[in-house]
């Protein structure tokens, strides 16, 4: 099973990309007085692979936001492969191979999970207007199949979303961070709430994502962040604190002091 | 692999198996309708619950699908009633400009659609009772705008006189045509909204309203996306506007006043918005108290007038029971006969 084989779009996108998939600059975003982030300057290089650290309300999530569109930063530039992004809605960064998954899953409900899913591939493709329902053999109906395949939820690819557990629902995200042709993926604490089983899974599944997808997870579980990273950037009160390899991270003093040290890890 | 493939063809059987035996029975009674009842059941009862229910079906699609409840659908159905008295023929003849039918139908339907879009671009930058609000709003200030405006709408009397055209050499508002007409019209607008429903679009829709800020977040175009579904509704509102002015052969402001902007939202809820046959429903129960509701009353010593309190307390109690309407009572009652059905027979127990 490939997870995203829908290279013909990936080549067309990558025709104008530099080296960088993610490039901050002094962004900074403020709610009323009080700032959520400041002054955030990060590069992220295409195909590689970031776990964010950091206490709660260190501004991991308000990032992330600021990266999709959910909110414009208050300043600071944002570039997503050499593009600038800053000013586009969400929807523009999406169709530029950007994908998030979010912390508490954010899902349709009222449908079911292969329509979730089918959703999810078409929101990256043409005919999001389409008055005409997809034939059986559409191309994007079997995608979405696989993708259901892929996040083990078969079984329940007709069962509305309401019904399903957290764990599954915490795949289906995922599943719908999948569709269409990804190029980086900002991964929301994914870990959170499941079993050590479903963890080992998790790790499975983004250790199998194909070598070009670059991703940044926010992840509390050590275990889990450390082994899905090849590079980590620790943040703390809105700021980059440090940035390095796991092993720099996990041997800092202050990183000690500041975050492992007080039983999180 | 093969539990999936038998999956598939179960769940895309050909279209004609999938109409089940309720429907069958609903079509054969309502194509044979005009043997066994009289021209005011007809024209007035049945005319007038298929127009009122492609109204309220423009609503329940925003509402239902897109989570968007909209009160300008009535105001968009008059605007399709008015461009039709103003571009085709009426009793006013200084205004009117007499074109011919194929031409003022698909101008009548374009603007009602360009006016509900307009209101829908407005509209969708707010959510929930701001919604209700500014449509509300916009639809009152079209009622004082047509009562007000003499040049374009004749103001207070507005137009009478308007007719269907003799097309095929039938005169359309004699009761058994006006009903197949009336009939026909309702079903397409009510098999379009079934099928967008489950087209890209439609399923778009409901990921909007079940989730704004995700469908951004996979690629939609959220604001776009609502506002193209106002335009899919205001189509439909228009045909039945067009029926409406039709069938009482004349329109005035009072036809999109705010108490008729009221009456669709009621039919709507008291139907249900789940499903697009719930408005229909809704305007069946709305028509035959608003018909007969007098005729009780009086038996009781009422004044016939007072039907509006009938009206008023069948939705209070409908809301009350069953805030999904109608529908919702049948869901619940379909389920309850499931779990009393015994497991192993399948009998009731």
């Amino acid at each position: 099973m490939t997870l995203v084989e829908d290279t013909r779009a990936a080549d067309r996108l990558g025709s104008v990309s530099s080296g960088n998939a993610l490039e901050l600059r002094g962004v900074t975003k403020m709610f009323g007085a009080l700032s959520a982030i400041s002054d955030v300057t990060l590069t992220v290089q295409s195909g590689e692979r970031r776990a964010v650290l950091g206490s709660n309300g260190a501004g991991k999530t308000t990032l992330f936001n600021c990266v999709t569109g959910d909110f414009l930063p208050t300043s600071g530039t944002i570039r997503l492969f050499g593009e600038d992004v800053t000013r586009f809605p969400a929807y523009e960064r999406i169709r530029r191979g950007l994908r998030r998954t979010y912390q508490i899953s954010l899902l349709f409900n009222g449908l079911t999970v292969a329509d979730n899913v089918y959703l999810a591939c078409r929101g990256v493709s043409r005919g999001r207007f389409s008055f005409l329902r997809p034939r059986e053999d559409d191309a994007l109906l079997t995608r979405a199949d696989e993708l259901v395949e892929a996040v083990h939820l078969t079984e329940w690819r007709d069962t509305a979303v309401a019904n399903l557990s957290y764990g599954q629902q915490r795949q289906l995200e995922i599943a719908l961070a999948l569709a269409g042709a990804p190029r980086f993926i900002l991964f929301d604490e994914p870990a959170a709430g499941l079993s050590p089983a479903e963890r080992a899974e998790l790790v499975a599944i983004l250790r199998g994502l194909p070598g070009h997808i670059g991703y940044i997870i926010i992840e509390h579980d050590m275990d889990v962040a450390l082994r899905v990273a090849e590079s980590v950037t620790m943040m703390h009160n809105g700021r980059i604190f440090k940035e390095g390899t796991p092993e720099e991270i996990e041997n800092d003093q202050e990183v000690q002091e500041l975050y492992l040290g007080d039983g999180h890890g | 692999m093969a539990l999936v493939e038998q999956g598939k063809t179960v769940a895309q059987p050909w279209w004609f198996e999938r109409i089940t035996a309720p429907w069958w029975v609903l079509a054969a009674v309502l194509l044979t309708m005009p043997v066994w009842v009289n021209d005011f059941i007809l024209f007035q009862v049945m005319g007038w619950t298929f127009i009122l229910g492609m109204i309220a079906l423009s609503m329940m699609f925003l509402a239902g699908y897109g989570g968007m409840v909209s009160l300008i659908q009535m105001s968009v159905a008059a605007m399709g009633g008015y461009m039709v008295a103003i571009f085709g023929t009426s009793g006013m003849g200084e205004i009117s400009m007499g074109l011919s039918w194929w031409l003022y139908i698909p101008i009548a339907i374009v603007i009602a659609a360009i006016f509900g879009t307009i209101v829908g671009a407005l509209a969708v930058r707010t959510e929930g009772i701001y919604t209700i609000m500014i449509t509300l709003a916009i639809a009152a200030a079209f009622f004082y705008f047509t009562r007000q405006n003499y040049t374009i709408f004749n103001g207070y009397s507005g137009f009478n006189l308007v007719v269907p055209p003799m097309l095929f050499g039938v005169d359309w508002r004699q009761p058994m045509p006006f009903y197949y007409l009336s009939l026909g019209c309702a079903v397409l607008c009510y098999l379009a909204v079934v099928y967008v429903a489950r087209a890209p679009f439609g399923l778009a829709l409901q990921g909007v309203r079940d989730n704004p800020r995700r469908m951004a977040a996979l690629g939609f175009n959220v604001t776009a996306h609502r506002v193209a579904a106002y335009t899919f509704a205001s189509v439909i509102a228009a045909i039945g506007g067009i029926l409406l002015v039709w069938q009482n052969a004349q329109i005035a402001p009072g036809t999109a006043g705010i108490p008729a902007v009221i009456d669709i939202l009621v039919i709507a809820v008291v139907g249900g918005i789940s499903r697009p046959i719930g408005p229909f429903i809704g305007a069946l129960i709305y028509v035959l108290l608003r018909t007969f509701s007098p005729d009780v009353l009086m038996a009781f010593g009422l004044s016939g007038e007072r039907f509006k309190l009938l009206i008023g307390l069948g939705f209070l109690t409908v809301v009350f029971f069953s805030p999904d309407g109608v529908l919702g009572l049948w869901d619940r009652w379909q389920a309850r006969r499931a779990r009393s059905r015994d497991p192993l027979t399948g009998g009731e127990t």
